[in-house]
């Protein structure tokens, strides 16, 4: 670089940007939080497997009344699959998300090693675009790994027989699985707010219990007052408000508007809080 | 199977757009539709309009007792000159002039003269309510035609004869058709959720004589169905609690036959009468029937020439779409052009598509009376318009359209002159496709119970207006146990949509000798039954007990969209709540024979049952059957409100985020560099930082450290080091000065950072990598080459040994601490700054630090270091730099610091008594010469004087002194501490607290960092 020119001795070469996906992954992968959390992800489907074979698959079904996705969810991998997706996506993967998110930035500030990572320097937005990067994508292997392995698992499990949905409706394995990978990327994305949150609470607080937890309570309050019909029309934009709308994709004729709508108001919320943490971490004096 | 005529019409982006409109017409819609259902609803307000509507009290025909009887009409005519078609505007019943007041002003806007009035027997309008009854009811509208007539703004086909259209809805609705039945100047009709015979109406009978083209064709056999008694009920209580406000005096002859006086209401004491006796025993007396059909436009509707548009409802349990299939039938009989909308609303529910139906309303309207168009000429809508449930939740339905209504006779075989067999735009439609269902379950048997209770809950009228089966299966209400059979087919394998009255062929066997049973169509789906229509179809017919009897049975006539995989189960009930229900008790068995045809055979075209016998047979369009079997609805998707506030709102924070980025490039490229600088390591110039709590924690700070030097900062706790420290390196925004290094400013993540290294306030690691991981981690996190890292150096200075190879989490202090260390020394940068380098170091670390800081300095680099230990500082820093209160107080060469030409320190011998000592230090003082005599420790003391040294030891040993040693130098412990007690006695007040305190315990305070 020209700046060290005049510096004869100095011998420093920059071969990449600072603080790389690789170098953060690095960092991350080899966390325990992070084995833990995919050691989860791994046991969840075989857990659910072993849960179903305790009781009588043919009792616990309601007759008459509902049929929902855990009474199909022995039929085979197809199904098994979604309703691992449908009983995940509740909780598990929201909170995986705001784990993945939230808390590597306070991680590294309650380690200490934050200030060491502003001085070596990487700029501040650097940082937050790289952990962001980072736990967005092993959000992502999360949701993927925890969806094919369902497959896997319901498939050695239960067989290979293809979608019968709630509506009776049959898919065939080709449309399902189609349908199946344009779900987990809209369940994807309406995570994301709840990962946004948990970013914004982590730059703004160096306890990573307080990212994950605040963004969970966020999350737990919101869905207390989606219930709420006087909030009618404006818990439409309440992240979560569509969360289950992918249902409605697994489905012969797919419906798309409240996909549309979930996706849209993820983008927003995303964005906001993205964006407040970007502001908030490039002002911010580190003291950690 | 596809239709290709078939094609959606009424898009979904366009009906969005028209959302606003739609909901300021629903309400006089349903004012207008459902003034039945809703019996006790306030008229419509009329908003103030800017023509004002004439109010009329217009004379009519007396009563059958002579009363004399005037209505409360309205008229809302056209001032602006010029004459004008007219439109009567009938209301439903219940209602008066001002539940269609809405729609009166949207045609008095589109150039119609219309004509509203309170029917007989309602509101401020005289007389008894005869049900539509030609001789009143219709005579009447007459008569406000031939007013209308009379009028200078309305248009005249004829002297006497006005251009006029009648519409109306339900009550309204049979009014228009027997309106124009028997009056030929009607030039356009729309009649919506209307009866065709009232008698069918309110005794349904769903068993065929033999199979119709039309969809929902009914051809019932002739004993009367059983008793619509909770319609009926309405009907009649929604009279009674009307009140009889101007009723004229009460009949006696009401009150001679039995019906007590008042509890009519204003209803016709027969028509009364007839009611209340059939209430009670539940069938209908021949009398009955006959007047119900003298009151219904199938008595006249071969004689109506004005093109007619139907709309009927699917939500209606009132009125069936049997109702508007047999007056379309009429009319095409008769050769008179008429459309045919199915909305998914009705009596029961209001429709998705009121802002369409009432524009294909007013069309129509336009279409054959305002333009006078030619009754051959192509009509202005679609024959057949139906809609289909839509797939999306909450969404309105999807509507399609033929050409024709099916099956109906083609127009030529009865029409005129005019015929319109060449006519390419109305072609005859044939028949829709029939398809045939197997039955997978094939009877069962049920009971009525004594007294007809329990009743089944299929048709309960606002059940599913209030969402309640929409969302709930109501199949626990319908199917009660032992009160119903249920009979399931094979599941389809295709999507279809059955558009109009599936039919199934039953036999009967009973132990009573009539047999009475309620068929409901059910959608059964991953083992859920849901309803799609709250309706049922009534079965009563004469029966040999105990010998079978064949029935062909028409199920309500609907839209039903049948997705792949689900099934239909035929619901067959003992009772049914809104019908009146025998009271004997009754067994029933039912048996639906296995249909010989496996399901890849053919139907058989316009069968309604295969040769044979048995199944279900569905006769259906196959709107959903199409190659791809996709909803067009789903794929014209277009943007909606929610869509566009969500857009907008992430617009705006992009287009924030830009900005601001923007900004922040725009700032940091105002940046200055100092050329002037390049050569000085680091330059600290007027540092000033305010904490957000007001504690100032440095002020004004100056210093700089050159090439070579090791550089000590000093001062007790809260001077404002660490502070100064993280501001050189980015760290924290000082609130203004500004930092140098090698001439470049340093900001957060500054790029001339690279060129520092550091140690601040204890080292951070990753836990769970090991010392060599941490140390590569962290290089890997510079982003700079590997082989600039001088990781070797770096691990020698760190001395780790095996435990390099060792997660950080189970280090000591003093490991991390020089692994810290050894990290700062990566890649060997030109300034190197430690926070209190030697912070759980043992001694024989601390010295081996000392030469490897010292050697570093000495190629040229520049050291910084921060320590509370001034010996360690003494010993290894070249230059230093005091700090207090946020202020520097001294700084320079430690040499120079040290040495002083005035200053003599005397180590004296051991073991002295302290007072002789002091009172010896005390006439040391006194001798000429020596300006300051200090005790520093029990044998050191520090004499300043004028005098040379030698002179100053000679004097020491002349008062006595037992002098040992004689040292130029004083500590930098000394030299701190003094400079600091003068920092603070000059600090002030502020200080004040402090200054009193001895200079022992201010180096505890030092001491204790």
């Amino acid at each position: 670089m020209s700046t060290q020119a005049g510096t004869a001795a100095y011998d420093l070469r920059q071969v990449c940007r600072p603080l790389s996906f690789r170098a953060e992954w690095r960092r991350q992968w080899g966390r325990r939080r992070t084995r833990v959390a995919f050691a989860l992800v791994v046991a969840l489907p075989i857990i659910l497997v072993v849960a179903f074979a305790f009781g009588d698959s043919s009792s616990g079904r309601r007759a008459g009344t509902t049929a929902r996705f855990i009474d199909l969810a022995q039929t085979g991998s197809a199904n098994f699959t979604l309703f691992t997706l449908f009983v995940s996506s509740q909780l598990l993967l929201i909170l995986l998300a705001a784990l993945f998110c939230g808390d590597s930035v306070p991680a590294e500030a309650s380690w200490a090693s934050l200030r060491y990572l502003l001085i070596a320097p990487v700029r501040r937005a650097r940082l937050l675009t790289s952990k962001l990067a980072v736990g967005l994508t092993l959000t992502a292997l999360a949701t993927v790994v925890l969806v094919a392995w369902a497959l896997l698992v319901g498939g050695v499990a239960y067989g290979w027989a293809p979608l019968t949905n709630p509506l009776g409706e049959d898919l065939g394995w080709s449309t399902y699985l189609a349908r199946l990978a344009v779900a987990v990327a809209y369940i994807y994305v309406t995570m994301l707010p709840i990962a946004a949150i948990a970013f914004w609470i982590g730059v703004r607080s160096d306890a990573p219990l307080a990212s994950v937890g605040g963004a969970v309570l966020t999350s737990i309050v919101l869905s207390i007052l989606d219930q709420i019909d006087a909030l009618d029309p404006w818990r439409n934009a309440f992240p979560g408000h569509y969360a289950n709308a992918w249902q409605e994709l697994i489905a012969p004729s797919p419906v798309w508007d409240d996909v549309v709508h979930g996706v849209l108001w993820a983008l927003v919320w995303t964005i906001l809080f993205v964006q407040l943490g970007y502001r908030r971490f490039r002002r911010a004096d580190i003291l950690s | 199977m596809t239709v290709s005529r078939v094609r959606p019409i009424g898009g979904y982006a366009a009906h969005r757009a028209s959302r606003r409109v739609a909901r300021v017409v629903r309400v006089a819609g349903l004012a207008a539709l459902l003034t039945v259902g809703s019996l006790v609803a306030a008229p419509t307000a009329v908003s103030a309009a800017e023509q004002p509507a004439e109010s009329l009290t217009v004379p009519v025909g007396a009563e059958p007792d002579r009363t004399k009887v005037t209505l409360d009409a309205s008229v809302y005519g056209q001032p602006g000159g010029g004459r004008h078609p007219v439109v009567l505007l009938a209301h439903g019943f219940g209602g008066t002039k001002d539940s269609v007041a809405l729609q009166a002003r949207e045609l008095q806007n589109r150039g119609y003269v219309v004509v509203t009035w309170t029917a007989r027997g309602f509101g401020d309008s005289g007389g008894r309510i005869h049900l539509d009854d030609p001789n009143y009811e219709v005579a009447d509208a007459k008569a406000l035609l031939g007013l209308a007539a009379k009028r200078p703004d309305v248009q005249l086909d004829s002297p006497g004869d006005p251009r006029a259209g009648v519409m109306g809805a339900s009550y309204g609705g049979a009014l228009a058709l027997l309106l124009a039945g028997t009056d030929p100047r009607i030039d356009g009709v729309v009649a919506a959720m209307t009866w065709n015979d009232l008698s069918q109406a309110f005794f349904p009978q769903a068993v065929l004589t033999g199979p119709l083209p039309t969809p929902a064709g009914r051809a019932s056999i002739a004993t009367p169905g059983p008793f619509k008694q909770d319609w009926a009920s309405a009907f009649f209580m929604g009279a009674v609690s009307a009140g009889p406000a101007s009723a004229g005096p009460t009949s006696s002859a009401a009150a001679r036959k039995g019906a007590p006086a008042g509890a009519c209401g204003r209803f016709d004491p027969t028509i009364c009468r007839l009611f209340v006796e059939t209430a009670q025993t539940g069938v209908p007396s021949d009398r009955l029937l006959t007047l119900l059909r003298a009151h219904s436009p199938a008595a006249v509707v071969d004689h109506v020439t004005a093109p007619t548009l139907l709309i009927q409802g699917m939500a209606d349990s009132l009125f069936g779409l049997d109702q508007s299939d047999a007056t379309a039938r009429g009319l095409a009989a008769a050769g008179t052009p008429v459309a045919v909308r199915w909305s998914d609303g009705g009596h029961d529910a209001p429709s998705s598509r009121e802002q369409e139906e009432q524009d294909a309303s007013f069309g129509w309207l336009d279409h054959w009376v305002k333009a006078g168009s030619d009754p051959g000429s192509a009509l202005p809508t679609p024959g057949f318009v139906y809609a289909t449930a839509s797939a999306k939740r909450n969404q309105p339905a999807d509507l399609w359209s033929l050409p024709a209504y099916p099956g109906l006779a083609p127009a030529s075989a009865t029409a005129g002159a005019s015929s319109p067999t060449t006519d390419p735009a109305q072609p005859a439609q044939p028949a829709l496709p029939a398809r045939s269902l197997p039955l997978a379950s094939h009877g069962g048997a049920a009971l009525r119970p004594p007294g007809g209770q329990p009743a089944a809950m299929v048709a309960v009228p606002g059940l599913s207006a209030s969402g309640v089966s929409g969302s709930l299966s109501t199949y626990r209400l319908a199917a009660l146990p032992g009160q119903s059979v249920a009979l399931n087919t094979d599941p389809v394998r295709e999507p279809i949509t059955v558009v109009g009255s599936p039919t199934i062929r039953l036999s009967v066997t009973s132990n009573r000798p009539v047999v009475t049973l309620f068929a409901s169509l059910w959608r059964v789906a991953g083992g859920q039954a849901t309803l799609p229509h709250a309706l049922v179809a009534p079965i009563r017919v004469p029966v040999t007990p105990g010998r079978p009897t064949p029935v062909t049975v028409s199920l309500p006539a609907a839209t039903y969209p049948m997705p792949a995989g689900s099934s239909w189960r035929v619901l067959l009930t003992s009772t049914e709540t809104s019908f009146t229900n025998d009271r004997t008790p009754a067994g029933v068995s039912v048996e639906a024979p296995p249909g010989p045809h496996g399901p890849g055979a053919p139907p058989p075209p316009r069968a309604r049952a295969p040769p044979g016998g048995g199944g279900g047979v569905a006769r259906g369009s196959g709107r959903a059957g199409g190659p791809d079997g996709t909803p067009i609805a789903g794929a014209t998707r277009g943007v909606d409100t929610e869509d566009t506030i969500a857009l907008t709102a992430i617009a705006v924070l992009l287009l924030a985020w830009l900005g601001t980025a923007l900004v922040r490039r725009r700032r940091r490229t105002h940046e200055p560099t100092r050329p002037d600088l390049a050569e000085v390591p680091l330059v600290v110039e007027h540092l000033v930082k305010t904490y957000s709590d007001g504690h100032r924690a440095v002020d004004d700070v100056s210093w700089r450290a050159e090439k070579g030097q090791v550089v000590g900062l000093l001062g007790p706790n809260g001077a404002g080091k660490t502070t100064t420290m993280r501001m050189v390196m980015g760290l924290i925004r000082p609130d203004s000065g500004t930092v140098h290094v090698l001439g470049r400013p340093v900001t957060a993540g500054s790029s001339v950072l690279r060129r520092v290294g550091a140690l601040i306030e204890g080292p951070g690691f990753l836990p769970h990598l090991t010392g060599r991981e941490n140390l590569e981690a962290y290089w890997a996190a510079t982003g700079m080459d590997p082989a600039g890292a001088h990781l070797a150096e770096a691990i020698d200075v760190a001395a780790l040994g095996g435990a390099l190879e060792r997660p950080v989490k189970s280090y000591s202090h003093g490991m991390k601490q020089r692994l810290g260390i050894a990290q700062a020394m990566l890649g060997l940068p030109e300034l190197l700054v430690l926070d209190e380098p030697t912070n759980g170091l043992d001694p024989p670390q601390i010295a081996a630090m000392r030469p490897i800081l010292r050697r570093y300095a000495e190629t040229g680099r520049t050291v910084v270091i921060s320590s509370h230990l001034l010996a360690e500082v003494e010993l290894t820093c070249t230059d230093v730099v005091v700090m207090h209160a946020g202020r520097v107080v001294t700084a320079g060469r430690v040499a120079d610091l040290l040495d002083s030409a005035d200053t003599t320190v005397l180590d004296l011998a051991e073991g002295l008594d302290r007072a002789d000592v002091a009172g010896l230090c005390a006439e040391l003082g006194r001798r000429t010469g020596i300006t300051e005599v200090r005790i520093d420790t029990e044998t050191r003391l520090v004499v300043v004087a004028d005098l040379a040294r030698d002179a100053v030891v000679r004097t020491a040993v002349d008062v006595g002194l037992p002098v040992v040693g004689v040292s130029s130098r004083r500590h930098l412990e000394e030299v701190f501490l003094g400079v600091i007690d003068s920092a603070a006695a000059a600090n002030g007040s502020s200080q004040g607290a402090d200054s009193g305190a001895s200079l022992i315990e201010r180096l505890r305070q030092v001491r204790s960092r």
